[in-house]
């Protein structure tokens, strides 16, 4: 059977690898739940906003979309929620995204749930929170720097996909780094259009959010009372 | 905003046919970690998945009600949540008319996380 898209299938790590995924991620995991806490306990009204960060992410990657490569791979929808929420909470979130469909969609693994989360969830997040802050910082306005984060937090995950895979598999000849290169060449062409989807559709969303929900997003903090986007 | 967005659907739209009209009779469509499969098998020809998925969807047509079952639980919080703030930012445009700007003074903010809640 076919399985698509960009995470590490089922058993395809060898074992000692997927521990010490499992390891590395473990901490951001537990970090996310304190995260996850506080949110619900200090600022209980932008839980719907959480929603619908989550739900964005979920949507986005079951959108399996056809590329220039002539292969299929998702968006992460990963970037919307570490804008707003900050990286930790969304290294939850991306992990029940990838364990549902781990669980019943054989997409991805429980096996390599622990890398796949690293990607994703871990560094997609900090990557699109990161290139967010960055850019503000420099005075990129709102709607390029969410377009920007998004885009290349699902750059990101594909580009730790193929060095995990490296690293698990060098080429017994060009050693790790001609496995990246063989990799990231199977993710490169084919993610490149995506990110540029995921870069245009969570902008969209943002602008959207900007105009209606305000008072969230001031709550939250992302912008500065009566700051204009 | 609205001549905005629909720019931005037509774009998105377009990044996912072209590929389509371009490849179309030579490529297969299939997902790019198969192609990681087929390079893992080149690298170490002897590699075996130790461990394979508890539960496969039993056929392709589950598979997809699967993934149409996701992406509709995502579609519904996204919208129910973009739905409710778009309702409420018209109510408030309502009580006080004059406010051209969504956001709230402070008191009504605190009224609002009290009804949620």
């Amino acid at each position: 059977m076919q399985i698509v898209a960009m995470h590490i299938m089922e058993g395809y790590l060898p074992a000692a690898f997927a521990l010490v995924w499992f390891l590395a991620a473990a901490p951001f995991w537990v970090k996310g739940v304190f995260a996850a806490r506080r949110l619900v306990e200090e600022k209980r009204s932008t839980l719907l906003l959480l929603g619908a960060a989550g739900g964005f992410c979920f949507v986005l990657s079951a959108l399996k979309l056809p590329s220039v490569s002539g292969s299929c791979s998702h968006p992460t929808g990963i970037g919307l929620g570490a804008i707003l929420f900050g990286p930790w909470i969304m290294t939850l979130i991306g992990a029940i995204v990838l364990l549902f469909q781990a669980l019943l969609l054989a997409h991805g693994g429980i096996t390599t749930l622990g890398a796949n989360s690293f990607s994703m969830a871990i560094v997609g997040s900090f990557v699109a929170w990161g290139m967010y802050k960055g850019s503000r910082r420099l005075g990129v306005p709102l709607w390029l720097a969410v377009f920007l984060g998004a885009a290349l937090s699902d750059l990101a995950t594909y580009m730790t996909t193929s060095l995990q895979l490296a690293w698990a598999f060098p080429d017994p000849i060009s050693g790790f780094s001609g496995s990246t290169a063989k990799f990231m060449g199977i993710f490169a062409v084919t993610q490149i259009p995506l990110a540029l989807s995921e870069g245009l559709l969570t902008s969209l969303i943002m602008m959207y959010l900007v105009k209606y929900s305000r008072t969230e997003l001031d709550e939250i903090g992302l912008l500065r009372q009566g700051q204009v986007a | 905003m609205k001549k905005v967005t629909f720019i931005v659907l037509l774009a998105v739209v377009a990044l996912a046919v072209v590929p389509l009209i371009i490849q179309s009779g030579k490529a297969e469509f299939a997902g790019a970690d198969g192609q990681a499969e087929a390079a893992i098998t080149q690298i170490d020809p002897g590699y075996e998945p130790w461990f394979s998925s508890i539960w496969e969807p039993p056929s392709g047509e589950i598979e997809s009600l699967l993934f149409a079952l996701q992406a509709a639980i995502g579609a519904g919080l996204v919208f129910y949540a973009l739905g409710y703030y778009v309702g409420r930012a018209k109510g408030r445009a309502q009580v006080t008319p004059d406010a051209t700007d969504t956001s709230p003074p402070k008191a009504t903010t605190t009224a609002t996380a009290a009804t949620e809640s």
